[in-house]
């Protein structure tokens, strides 16, 4: 095959380019430029699209003896990630911008590039496996390395987009033996620091670059009663699921600690209250996508798994669909799940679907959800 | 082997200039010396000057060896700059083009962000025409803000040629000095500093036969610019550091080879460079040449494409074993939508969809016969990828 081999610069893709080409097939090393104003080097363990990255990419393609390019993707990136990471935090949610990068960046207009090209697959270094079933259907599962599991981002993906994509990292146990593999290879990128933060943001920090972008607004701090506790500074420096940092000045009745449930963008408000509260039951997302094969009479509720961050635990649950929305009943609560983060269902290590939480409905009464949460499920890389 | 049609990024060592270089790299000495094996490296070092001096027809005293293009281009933005606010605080205007290289554009926009300057940008047109009747109703109204010109000889990118005489005739009455980037230029079409009216010009040895790492700034012996190396004193006090004789000397030969064959190269690129344009046109209703009717360099041919991307079509003609290139080499081999056609008004979209073949010394007819055989493939698949970025 013409496999496109999508190089960040980090050690994964090397090593997923590397043994793409082992297999026999004909590799290409693309990086994509996401940014047109790169940063020259990266800081601390930051990034994957600084100059330093494209260098490292170039550098690891030389020795993988494979051509490379850079494509500039900047333009179509800012249109799909960042600016539906700026206008979802806007609306009171919480994007996850690498799923929306996997979804219409790489494996979309990287993908659908490619195959105009002639490549016949997009190979990336996720964590992740494709595996084939009894009928022929390709289904995406968890990596063997669980620690660095990554199916969860890649949740978005289709059953077509699995036909042209390739993880060759996914049957790997961990972390670490890719990169004593990539040291063996001489591939100087064998030590490179992971990234964890969003590559968009060089200074790591969420909140500030997003008060750069909407303004930082003052207001009230409440109770679940609507009792104003105290002031804070700019919404979108909490968090739902957030104890610290809070600074109300007197504790609460209880004497037990509070935390953020929810930031109603369209008072300005942050709404704060007992750990109890930010336990959710039930999850709605009106719009989904099937990874591959679609399940079978999804009307009826089935057994499965619910995850709801990159490197969250999951949760077994109930799922149906219902009049169209996908609608995810968790065995058990789970906690600080904010509308605009996505839902990925599994079934044992398959990933069965995807939807973006549009409500929760809350294990306390009369504390359901229907927008208004600022934070960040970004717990994990891309 | 691959069609190399990229000479205006760098081209290949000639066969003399290899010679001459691997012969002075072996001889010791520092030019500063004052025993006898510096001085025979010193004498070296002259004769390049003296040569490189008859070859852009300047005094010998005016030639500045330097690291390369950009440093000569810094040099002279940065030295002219901080030399004439130094004389007149209120000098603070560089007059300049947004067409220009980064080599220029970046140390103007240094000294606009960090040294006080403030850089009139003059209009350009959608065939890379600068806007020289601006020039000269600016200069008339407000030549005492003004610190100098700057202005390339021909564009890189789009090879559009501007009349360097004329600014230099409106500049000359309120002694205002200009610096010419003359890097596409020098060795392709005919130079001479001492005519030019200029203060300063940029020259670059790789884009001519000659090695990496050597360059030139002509400084006149009249103009005064301050010094962005400090050290030893080297070249007239304005570029310290230890003279690099071999390199000198490889650069001297290829510009010696390059104006000798000039005129005659001049006319076989002119005609190979027609038959590419002609072909490219025969193949697709969708390619644009670009400025086509400007004045403009006999070995470039650019190219915009009705969508496609640059990027696709640059790659599907390597694979060909083609190489052309998208414009200036940007940052991180990234290529981003040519600043060059932004300039010159065209959209994001024609900018990024433009390819430049540059011709040289050793392009044949079979090269362009190449390249246009392997354009068809090229552009059915970059359609096909269209304008997905």
């Amino acid at each position: 095959m013409k496999v496109l081999a999508a190089m960040s610069g980090g050690v994964d893709s090397a090593v997923a380019a590397a043994r793409a080409v082992e297999a026999g097939h004909e590799v290409v090393g693309v990086h994509l430029a996401l940014s047109r104003m790169p940063g020259t080097l990266r800081t601390g363990s930051r990034g994957c699209c600084t100059i330093e990255d494209s260098m490292d990419a170039q550098r690891a393609a030389n020795v993988i003896g494979i051509p490379y390019y850079v494509w500039d993707f900047s333009e179509r990136f800012k249109l799909e990630v960042v600016d539906d990471f700026i206008n979802e935090y806007q609306a009171g949610r919480t994007p996850n911008p690498c799923m929306r990068c996997n979804e219409r960046i790489k494996f979309a207009a990287l993908l659908e590039k490619g195959l105009a090209l002639g490549f016949d697959a997009v190979c990336t270094g996720h964590y992740a496996s494709i595996l084939t079933d009894d009928e022929g259907n390709l289904e995406l599962h968890r990596s063997m390395a669980l620690a660095k599991d990554q199916s969860y981002v890649l949740g978005v993906l289709t059953a077509e987009q699995l036909n042209h994509s390739m993880f060759p990292l996914g049957h790997t146990a961990s972390k670490d033996l890719i990169r004593a593999e990539a040291a063996e290879r001489g591939l100087s990128v064998a030590a490179k620091p992971d990234s964890y933060d969003i590559c968009f943001i060089p200074e790591g920090d969420t909140q500030d670059w997003l008060a750069d972008r909407l303004g930082n607004t003052t207001g009230e701090i409440v109770d679940m009663q609507g009792t104003v506790l105290g002031e804070h500074k700019g919404a979108h420096g909490f968090t739902v699921g957030q104890r610290k940092g809070l600074q109300l000045g007197k504790p609460a009745a209880d004497g037990k600690p509070r935390y953020v449930l929810a930031v109603d963008v369209n008072t300005n408000k942050v709404v704060v209250g007992p750990q109890q509260a930010l336990a959710v039951v039930e999850l709605v997302g009106n719009k989904f996508t099937w990874c591959g094969k679609a399940q079978e009479n999804p009307e009826e509720f089935f057994a499965a798994h619910v995850q709801v961050r990159a490197h969250g635990e999951q949760v077994a649950c109930q799922v149906a669909v219902v009049d169209g929305a996908m609608v995810i009943r968790c065995d058990e609560p789970i906690y600080g799940v904010a509308p605009g983060q996505t839902a990925v269902i599994y079934l044992g290590t398959r990933v069965l679907a995807q939807t973006t939480i549009d409500h929760t409905v809350s294990a306390v009464d009369s504390f359901s959800t229907a927008s208004a949460s600022i934070g960040s499920s970004l717990d994990g890389d891309v | 082997m691959s069609v190399y049609l990229d000479y205006a990024a760098t081209t290949p060592l000639r066969k003399e200039v290899f010679d001459c270089y691997v012969e002075h790299l072996q001889t010791l000495g520092n030019p500063s010396s004052v025993h006898s094996s510096g001085q025979l490296v010193r004498q070296a070092l002259e004769e390049a000057r003296e040569s490189l001096a008859k070859s852009v027809d300047c005094n010998r005293s005016e030639v500045i060896f330097t690291a390369g293009g950009t440093e000569s281009v810094n040099l002279a933005i940065k030295g002219l700059f901080w030399q004439r606010v130094g004389e007149d605080s209120k000098r603070k205007v560089i007059i300049s083009a947004a067409t220009e290289h980064h080599a220029s554009l970046d140390p103007m926009e240094w000294l606009e962000k960090h040294d006080g300057a403030e850089i009139l940008w003059l209009p350009v047109d959608r065939d890379g025409v600068i806007d020289l009747d601006f020039l000269e109703d600016y200069l008339q109204e407000h030549h005492e803000n003004v610190a100098f010109v700057n202005l390339m000889w021909a564009n890189n990118e789009t090879g559009v040629i501007t009349d360097i005489n004329r600014v230099t005739a409106m500049t000359k009455p309120c002694g205002i000095p200009v610096h010419s980037d003359s890097i596409a230029t020098f060795g392709h079409i005919p130079i001479s500093f001492s005519s030019s009216g200029l203060s300063a010009m940029s020259v670059s040895a790789h884009k001519i036969g000659g090695p990496v790492g050597a360059g030139a700034l002509i400084v006149s012996r009249s103009t005064k610019l301050v010094s962005i190396i400090h050290g030893g004193g080297q070249e007239r006090g304005m570029r310290s550091g230890t003279m690099n004789a071999p390199v000198a000397k490889a650069f001297a030969v290829a510009a010696e080879l390059a104006v000798s064959e000039l005129a005659e190269e001049h006319l076989r690129l002119e005609a190979l460079r027609d038959k590419l344009v002609q072909g490219v046109k025969n193949i697709t209703p969708l390619a644009h040449h670009t400025a086509a009717k400007s004045p403009r360099m006999p070995h470039n041919a650019h190219f915009t494409f009705d969508g496609c991307s640059g990027d696709s079509l640059l790659f599907l003609l390597d694979q060909q074993g083609v190489c052309v290139s998208v414009g200036s080499a940007c940052q991180a081999g990234v290529n981003g939508p040519s600043h060059v056609l932004l300039a010159m008004g065209r959209t994001e979209r024609e900018a990024n969809g433009c390819i430049r073949m540059t011709l040289g010394k050793q392009s044949t007819e079979a090269d362009v016969d190449a390249f246009l055989s392997a354009l068809p493939k090229a552009l059915d698949g970059a359609l096909r990828a269209g304008l997905t970025t």
